[in-house]
């Protein structure tokens, strides 16, 4: 007498055990739903910025004139092309190009650094102009730029945090990649990773004009 | 289970990827050279009309909601739709106040 499930041994453990079965469907509809309750997230502070700009219009416009038009264009560019690594870094894998998806991501960090650089610099050129949160220079200002000012350390604040939080999911990432755990047969994780950080590059694709481009 | 995945999974060229990265760094050549020219009132609207024409690209492309389920599209535009309604119920408690 033979036991019954002799003939399953040969088959694979994800695929005989119905606890182990792998739904990136699933998995990719909860990160869309995740993505949304962030695009809620930042769209009440769009939304406030939007009631704030039709109230103070001209503050908002002379206070826009101080950004530095230069660094937030270049930003946009670096931004857009970490998205485009991502993107290649995931049809890689799924032609199972291991080596060409690690370096794609590892420019894409890359990227991201660059962008908190120059953020970084950005920032610390208004601070030593004695505009920040709070800043007596600041606060002698009309209200309408008080609240430009406000806005724009507060939503370009999040939305940096949001670059450092997906720096580190794409550091996870890599290390799945190297160990094997991502790969052209399961790489959802690296998908939803996707996902994370082309929200953040379509966050930025609206901040930017909102915030550079006003005259 | 795997294979079932990848039949369903559209793959997207390399080229692809290239050609809608380059229409996107285009777009933001184009929305940062015509900031200094004075459009008036309409600058905003057309400045939110590029960003807006980016992110179908960056959504359908780099997110690849346009080769996803439908149920994905469904669910992106509830939420748009959700968002849209806030924004436009707000104005008109901002404008007619």
């Amino acid at each position: 007498m033979s036991k019954p499930n002799e003939g399953v041994e040969k088959v694979p453990l994800h695929l005989a055990d119905p606890h182990h079965h792998k739904d990136a469907i699933g998995a990719k509809m909860g990160m869309w739903l995740f993505l949304f309750t962030e695009l809620l997230l930042f769209g009440g502070l769009f939304l406030l910025y939007m009631a704030y700009r039709l109230q103070y219009t001209q503050d908002f416009v002379i206070a826009a004139k101080e950004l530095n038009l230069m660094m937030g264009t270049i930003n946009t560019i670096v931004l857009l092309t970490s998205s485009l690594t991502m993107a290649l870094s995931i049809a890689a894998i799924q032609r199972n190009k291991k080596t060409l998806a690690i370096w794609m991501l590892v420019v894409t960090v890359a990227f991201a650094l660059a962008f908190m650089v120059i953020k970084y610099f950005e920032w610390t050129a208004k601070i030593h102009h004695g505009i920040y949160p709070g800043s007596p220079d600041l606060l002698n200002m009309p209200n309408g730029e008080i609240i430009f000012y406000g806005m724009y350390y507060s939503m370009t604040g999040l939305h940096a945090l949001h670059v450092i939080i997906g720096v580190v999911i794409i550091l996870f990432m890599l290390v799945f990649l190297i160990r094997d755990k991502i790969t052209q047969h399961d790489y959802i994780k690296l998908e939803n990773a996707g996902l994370y950080w082309h929200l953040v590059d379509l966050i930025w694709i609206f901040l930017y004009p909102l915030f550079y481009l006003i005259h | 289970m795997t294979d079932n995945h990848n039949k369903e999974h559209h793959l997207i060229g390399y080229g692809t990827y290239f050609m809608i990265w380059l229409s996107l760094i285009s777009l933001t050549v184009l929305t940062v050279s015509i900031a200094g020219v004075n459009f008036g009132s309409i600058a905003l609207l057309i400045a939110l009309l590029i960003a807006a024409i980016k992110s179908g690209l960056v959504i359908n492309y780099f997110m690849h909601i346009k080769f996803d389920d439908i149920i994905f599209k469904i669910f992106f535009l509830v939420a748009m739709a959700t968002l849209f309604a806030i924004f436009v119920l707000t104005s008109f408690d901002i404008f007619f106040r």
